[in-house]
């Protein structure tokens, strides 16, 4: 009872600061898009500049991913447009440090500008505020901050381009590779630029999360108990956490190689290491420990870009199911199991490292059961649809999809997991099959589960559903299409990261099946511009939609569509958990979290044990 | 629409096992079965793997199509089941996936331990080092002790992998062994990383600087293996290629005694052998 007095409390000062109902004022699309051009403190404008930027930065990602994608088909030929305009000097050939760029800043902008500032960035923080009820988040200036901490992050990356073609050592960045200027051209100061920027995304996400969990634990309206709390929330919350956690593990090992890098340091550098005839290095440091770093942030990071899509698939699915959450707490306990577990699998990306044998088998363990509480969600998914009325609509096909390819990401994740079956995987295309399910298969259909589904609060406009279906059954078909014969092309020993390699006698065969693969990415990259035009066409000229056009029980869906400044009109009481769709309580099929019912028509209908 | 959509959700699982079905027919499967005993054993491991996961893959998938085809609805307004979940379905699906996933793990403990656990290496192997593999940007520098040589310990061997002998016997990129037997190289880096791959041997090892790790390899065929470095070491790592070359053990002691007689009898350096290893 006490959280609820505090967060009765903590809501009321609010208020005493002038977000009350008296002056809410409900803006025009102009004034949404106007108010995004500024320095704004507004959760909402901030979620959706993340949500914009991320867009842009969707098809950047895509277009190095083509690039990446044109040399595997047709190694060494002159790309059209896009080789022609980035690389005309070469011929519109991309030559084979061109191609290392391409891999590395294709990962680099997708993690970092993409699937990570999307999630929390963007819908954290327009959804936060708006599900817990409260006015805004807990530092609006902290928040404003963490989205323009993106820029110079973009500008660095971008200016790392022009430095000896860009930077080349992968997303992962291994030394000795990135520690030394000389082990590669674009080992020099584009690597200093990557580091810089990933550091400040780091910033960016740091600030976000210390708001992001201040807020939910200090701002949630009257009655929004922590099991009142949507998924998303949860996910949200969750995934702060870990942010808070890891990130400084990376921060710290950042620095470090920068240091490494200008001053010499060798923290990563072991001695006598000769590269392109330079001087020997003198030394004293370790290479895997960079490793071991990295990873400790970079494996909970892959489940920072999952839980958050996997909150809100939760909540489009119950809703369109029609149906309660099967399992909430479950799926509560499940998200945290991963996220506690995320913290001691990092091992399983070094199995073939050098690293003590013994650490593979514990990290074997672990990371086989991080593969449980992924299997309880899936399940839990299942039992949500089971007995539902389902709707197809946009939102709800691509949470669908988001679930049948999870399962793919989980179940390959098993072969990688299994020690010696992952020697002979690490570092070929089963790894990149494994990951493309998880991150665009499951994160980004999750993503365009999120967008659809709340649009409509976003601009007070439905999107085109037509379009967006159309979009969803190319998207599916392509993705498909490109990334499952990334699994046969693991199991036939294709290594990632290979310029050209049909040399080999072995993998020569293979061309064809990547050609298909090409194809198909081409067709999906094309097919994400029906999605802008739906996305960008509808702010305009969608139909118009009330507060809750889903009817949906979510807090969020009781404020007006787009909500003003402050959100609420008057401060939300909540009575239930955010899932009581067909509840007997009431005729409709859906209930929402403000709605208040007494006592006395309760007591006639049997307890819902909630 | 409405049966629709469970059809569509029906017919990728469906397309996804026909296409794993015909791969193998296609070469888009392993480029051969696995040419050594341990290699067999990791295929085997796979092919349990595979077995469950496709099982739980179709299981899940089935139900998938069936709730979607069963539940689904068009009609605005209508209620579902109102349930908030089931005590003994989560007990269920939660201890049974667990069940398996830890026999998974143990299950593969064996093997992981007599590829990498130095304890469980064949002595003989151990104490006869095949050779020295030295990686750099964009070739794999290999060295043989003198033909015949016998190391006495273990110090002797830390010792020439400290130093070389003026014996020993050098060439790049094409690394010869004895077939049928278990051979140890000790694996080691100039400059930055990178990662010996034998795909057909099954036997993958990142080289990392400033470390020396052995790795014992067996190709049960006398026959030539493709040597891929899998580790992203600069612009030309996908052309940093080598090659084994398994042999009968009389052909392996003709090869080296051969490639030292060469090297020491017109005293020319070694970047000849370079060119000629190179050449095939
Ligand atoms: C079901 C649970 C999962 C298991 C058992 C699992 C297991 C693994 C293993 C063992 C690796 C390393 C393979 C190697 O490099 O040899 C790996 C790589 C990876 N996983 Fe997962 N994974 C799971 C789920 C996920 C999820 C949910 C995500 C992201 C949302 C994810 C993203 C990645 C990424 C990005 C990599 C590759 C990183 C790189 O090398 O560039 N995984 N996974
Ligand atoms: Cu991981
Ligand atoms: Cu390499």
């Amino acid at each position: 009872m006490s959280t609820l007095d505090q967060t009765a409390h903590s809501s009321h000062d609010h208020d005493d600061h002038g977000h009350g109902g008296h002056h809410y004022h409900q803006p025009s699309t102009g004034e949404i898009l106007g108010a995004m051009l500024t320095f704004s403190r507004d959760h909402k404008i901030i979620g959706l500049q993340f949500l914009f930027t991320t867009l842009i930065m969707l098809m950047v990602g895509g277009a190095l991913a083509l690039g990446v994608r044109w040399q595997l088909a047709f190694p060494f030929q002159r790309m059209p447009i896009l080789g022609d305009l980035f690389f005309g000097s070469q011929g519109g050939v991309i030559a084979p440090e061109t191609y290392t760029m391409l891999f590395t800043m294709h990962a680099t902008v997708m993690i970092f500008l993409v699937i990570i500032p999307i999630l929390a960035g963007a819908f954290g923080n327009f959804l936060i505020p708006l599900m817990i009820g409260a006015d805004d988040m807990a530092f609006p200036l902290l928040n404003a901050l963490s989205y323009w901490a993106m820029l110079p992050a973009i500008f660095f990356f971008g200016l790392s381009f022009f430095y000896g073609g860009g930077p080349a050592g992968g997303w992962t960045s291994y030394p000795t590779l990135s520690a030394l200027q000389t082990a590669a051209p674009g080992s020099g100061a584009a690597q200093t630029c990557w580091l810089l920027a990933v550091t400040l995304v780091g910033v960016s996400s740091m600030m976000g999360s210390v708001n992001y969990m201040t807020t939910i634990i200090n701002m949630r309206a009257p009655g929004m108990t922590l099991f009142r709390m949507p998924l998303t929330i949860w996910a949200m919350f969750i995934t702060a956490i870990l942010q808070a956690f890891a990130l400084p593990v990376l921060t710290a090992a950042g620095f470090m190689l920068l240091s490494d890098r200008s001053f010499g340091t060798c923290f990563f550098v072991p001695a006598g290491i000769v590269v392109n005839n330079a001087a020997p290095t003198v030394g004293g440091g370790q290479t895997l420990l960079w490793q071991h770093l990295f990873w400790f942030y970079s494996h909970p990071a892959v489940y920072i870009m999952l839980l958050p899509a996997m909150g809100m698939v939760s909540d489009v699915m119950s809703c369109m199911a029609r149906k309660p959450i099967f399992g909430y707490k479950p799926m509560v306990y499940s998200l945290a199991a991963i996220a506690g577990l995320g913290f001691i699998v990092w091992g399983h990306h070094m199995f073939t490292s050098g690293m003590n044998p013994a650490l593979g088998m514990s990290f074997m363990v672990s990371t086989m059961m991080i593969a449980l509480p992924s299997a309880v969600k899936t399940f839990n998914w299942l039992g949500t649809l089971w007995g539902g009325r389902i709707q197809f609509n946009t939102p709800m096909l691509n949470a669908i999809a988001f679930i049948s390819m999870f399962v793919v990401g989980g179940l390959s994740g098993i072969f990688m997991a299994a020690v010696p079956v992952d020697i002979y995987f690490h570092d070929t295309y089963f790894i990149v099959a494994h990951f493309h399910y998880v991150l665009f298969g499951s994160t980004l259909f999750g993503v365009f589960a999120g967008i659809t589904f709340w649009f409509p609060k976003m601009f007070g406009r439905m999107m085109n559903e037509t379009l967006g279906k159309i979009h969803f059954v190319i998207t599916f078909i392509a993705f498909n299409g490109a990334f499952f014969p990334m699994h046969l092309l693991g199991i036939a020993a294709f290594p990632r990261r290979l310029a050209d390699p049909y040399h080999y006698p072995s993998l020569e065969h293979l061309l064809s099946l990547n050609q298909f693969i090409t194809i198909s990415a081409i067709v999906m990259g094309f097919a994400q511009f029906i999605l802008l035009f739906n996305f960008f066409s509808s702010i305009f000229i969608g139909k118009k939609c009330g507060r809750n056009p889903w009817n949906a029980n979510g807090l969020e869906w009781s404020a007006p569509s787009p909500p003003g400044h402050g959100n609420f009109e008057s401060l939300p009481v909540i009575y239930r958990g955010p899932y009581e769709y067909s509840s007997p309580l009431t005729e409709k099929d859906y209930l929402m979290q403000t709605e208040y019912i007494p006592k006395s028509s309760q007591a006639a209908v049997a307890p819902t044990g909630h | 629409m409405r049966r629709f959509w469970p059809l569509f959700f029906l017919a990728w699982p469906i397309i996804a096992i026909v296409w794993s079905w015909l791969a193998p027919y296609y070469g888009w499967w392993f480029h051969k079965p696995a040419q050594s005993p341990l290699g067999q054993e990791i295929d085997n491991l796979f092919y349990l793997i595979l077995i469950i996961v496709t099982t739980v893959f179709v299981g899940v998938n089935m139900a998938l199509v069936y709730v979607l085809w069963k539940f689904s609805s068009t009609t605005p307004g209508e209620k579902g089941t109102f349930t908030h979940g089931s005590h003994i379905l989560e007990m269920v699906w939660t201890v049974t996936p667990a069940g398996v996933l830890l026999f998974i793990s143990l299950y593969q403990m064996d093997v992981w331990a007599r590829f990498r656990m130095v304890q469980t290496f064949d002595k003989q192997a151990l104490a006869h080092p095949l050779a020295e593999v030295t990686a750099r940007q964009f070739e794999w520098r290999i060295r043989y002790p003198a033909p015949g040589r016998n190391f006495k310990n273990k110090a002797e061997i830390d010792e020439w992998l400290k130093h070389p002998s003026p014996d020993d016997v050098y060439t790049v990129n094409d690394l010869h062994c004895p077939a049928n037997k278990k051979v140890l190289i000790h694996l080691r880096t100039e400059d930055v990383l990178h990662s010996f791959f034998i795909p057909d041997l099954r036997v993958k090892q990142d080289a990392v600087p400033g470390l020396v790790i052995p790795v014992w390899f067996e190709a049960s065929k006398r026959n030539q293996y493709d040597l891929i470095c899998a580790e992203l070491c600069g612009w030309g790592h996908y052309k940093m290629k080598g090659r084994i070359s398994a042999e009968s053990e009389a052909d392996f002691a003709k090869y080296l005694h051969a490639l030292a007689q060469r090297q020491a009898d017109d005293g020319v350096p070694a970047k000849v052998e370079t060119k000629e290893g190179e050449g095939h």
